[in-house]
């Protein structure tokens, strides 16, 4: 059954820009997918590894301004500089593990949050380097072996094959049995410590896995809008790519992709009407949060139970 | 030896703006374990609320009160209609206050306009004052007195009334002082209140040295995160010692090396949290 939803699905995916036509839905579709990267990797750490982290647009940040800076001011080429962001945007949440992870928790959720606010105010005030408000403007995207992705059917299709590898290697990932010993650190920490697991080593892999798969996301973003600036780290960016994860089902593998497609829809479609995006997001977010805690997936399968009881 | 001077007025004015601050999210954290994450939203909101005030012609201290008085509304109202149906689960708890806090900051920017707005001190602190040779802008001297008077309020609250035992009791070990009948959720409406209000007021006499505009209340929330994990969460003391310490960490580095003082900042987060996780004063371990 669920064999056939998926096959239904990667076929949907593969012909949607002939279903839908014009570039502004394939345009849509493609940041719904690189939104979805951001919030797989983001339930890793969530989902899995059950710490709350409020500072992933701050990998988006890194990895796109890296990148961008060695390209518009080294002539790095688009596969080096990505390369470079994203290994050293890894290697930089590596680091913010070392210290973050000295908390779990709600003091967790504080920490990833002042790193976040940390590297959004170095992209506003480093002028020199960033640009300021201003941001880096003037890239490309690239061309591997001479397919123009300046094109939006092209960058669809590129989007889409990234994301496909992501989300491969993620499920890779959970269903090992490494990712059994990342749900237990979440569930039991202690026992698994008792026997024998190193919970702190754990939990900081699974943070710099997140950093590291949030790293390509950050490049596939700054590849879509050509641009990046001190917006895209802001508190507001990294709350919205937690929504994601949390409406769709946190600690499931379909449902941050799920979370991602609804809340850049609604932000899409709410867009179109007013001009509060951001209360929008609070609203929805308080919403989720009292009714629907686990996440759509979550709820969808408790109405199917209560379904089946009630017959 | 002036620029010290007076810089060491600008940081000590500051550390007074973070104390008012930092107190109420501290205690809030201290005795409901969840970190309010509208609490820079209340500052800023507050800030508007005072402004509105004060530009329809009636006197500052009116706008202190104003100020005050709807932001420990509408923390009362944010306590019971959503965090106390949520409770039990903190992070929902958590996650829901940075939704009201999206909300409050999206609204003022409609209501209120993109515009730094600024207030003026009232008239008879706008002058500067004379110590040892030296002039001092006067607003700020007063802004240290205010936060001064009230660390005292809050010291003399906590531990000499039956409320502040109360909550002194519940923060230390909370299944314990409801088991001997400390009513707990009476208290939560309380602390809430009283942080929410602290924070308006906090928002409102800061308008003159930092004026008000949309991103107040994301500039505010780190620097109260940053002193909360620095002086140890639910500790008032550390709340105290944490605002000071931050606010000549941050004018400091602000008037010396412009492009990082952001990062000088968390600059001893990070070594405290690497040190001691539950900062200088704190009991509840992070």
């Amino acid at each position: 059954m669920n064999r056939i939803l998926f096959t239904i699905a990667l076929i949907l995916l593969l012909a949607l820009p002939m279903i839908t036509g014009g570039s502004y839905y394939t345009n849509l579709a493609s940041q719904i997918l690189i939104a979805a990267i951001f919030a797989m990797s983001l339930n890793l750490l969530v989902g899995y590894a059950g710490l709350t982290s409020l500072g992933h647009a701050g990998y988006l940040g890194l990895a796109a301004y890296i990148s961008s800076w060695l390209m518009v001011n080294s002539g790095f080429s688009h596969i080096s500089s990505a390369l470079v962001g994203i290994l050293s945007t890894t290697a930089i949440a590596g680091i913010f593990g070392l210290i973050a992870l000295r908390a779990t928790g709600i003091s967790f959720l504080m920490i990833t949050l002042a790193f976040g606010q940390i590297l959004w105010g170095l992209a506003y005030r480093w002028v020199n380097i960033t640009g300021g408000d201003n941001g880096i403007s003037g890239l490309t995207r690239p061309s591997p072996f001479g397919i123009d992705l300046g094109e939006a059917n092209n960058f669809y299709y590129f989007a889409l094959l990234i994301f496909c590898i992501v989300w491969l290697l993620i499920a890779i990932l959970v269903r090992s049995p490494f990712g059994a010993t990342i749900r237990g650190t979440k569930d039991q920490p202690r026992r698994m410590s008792a026997l024998g697991f190193n919970v702190w080593l754990i939990r900081w892999f699974t943070f710099t896995a997140c950093g590291f798969f949030g790293a390509i996301g950050g490049i596939m973003f700054v590849y879509y809008h050509q641009y990046i600036s001190p917006h895209s780290l802001s508190l507001a960016n990294s709350a919205e790519m937690l929504l994601m994860v949390i409406a769709g089902g946190a600690g499931t593998l379909m449902g941050p992709v799920i979370g991602a497609a609804l809340v850049m829809l609604l932000k899409n479609v709410a867009s179109q009407y007013i001009d509060n995006w951001v209360t929008l997001l609070g609203l929805v977010f308080i919403f989720i949060v009292m009714y629907i805690p686990g996440g759509i997936v979550a709820g969808y399968d408790r109405f199917k139970n209560y379904l089946n009881v009630t017959k | 030896m002036s620029f010290w001077l007076i810089q060491s007025l600008n940081s000590l004015a500051l550390g007074g703006v973070l104390f008012t601050l930092a107190a109420g999210f501290s205690l809030i954290f201290g005795l409901m374990r969840i970190a309010n994450l509208s609490h820079g939203a209340y500052f800023m909101l507050g800030a508007y609320v005072g402004l509105s005030v004060v530009e329809a012609g009636h006197s500052f201290f009116l706008a202190l009160l104003a100020a005050g008085v709807a932001i420990g509304l509408l923390g009362l109202v944010v306590e019971r209609f959503i965090l106390r149906r949520l409770a039990g689960n903190s992070l929902s708890q958590v996650l829901a206050t940075l939704g009201v806090a999206f909300v409050i900051a999206d609204g003022s920017l409609w209501f209120w306009g993109g515009d730094p707005r600024l207030v003026s001190a009232p008239s008879f602190l706008a002058g500067g004052i004379k110590i040892i040779g030296q002039t001092f802008p006067l607003y700020r001297v007063a802004l240290v007195v205010f936060s001064i008077v009230v660390a005292i309020g809050l010291w003399l609250l906590l531990d000499k009334t039956k409320l502040g035992v109360m909550i002194r009791a519940s923060v230390d070990d909370r299944q314990m002082a409801q088991g001997i009948g400390v009513p707990a959720t009476k208290l939560f409406s309380i602390v809430f209140c009283l942080g929410s209000a602290l924070a308006g007021i906090g928002g409102i006499a800061a308008a003159p040295i930092l004026s008000v505009y949309p991103g107040l209340d994301a500039d505010m929330l780190p620097l109260a995160l940053v002193v909360v994990i620095l002086g140890g969460l639910g500790s008032l003391l550390g709340a105290f010692v944490g605002s000071f310490l931050i606010g000549f960490i941050y004018s400091f580095g602000q008037a010396l090396f412009p492009d990082l003082a952001y990062i000088i900042l968390f600059l001893p987060m990070l070594i405290i949290l690497a040190v001691r996780p539950r900062g200088l004063f704190g009991k509840i371990s992070a």
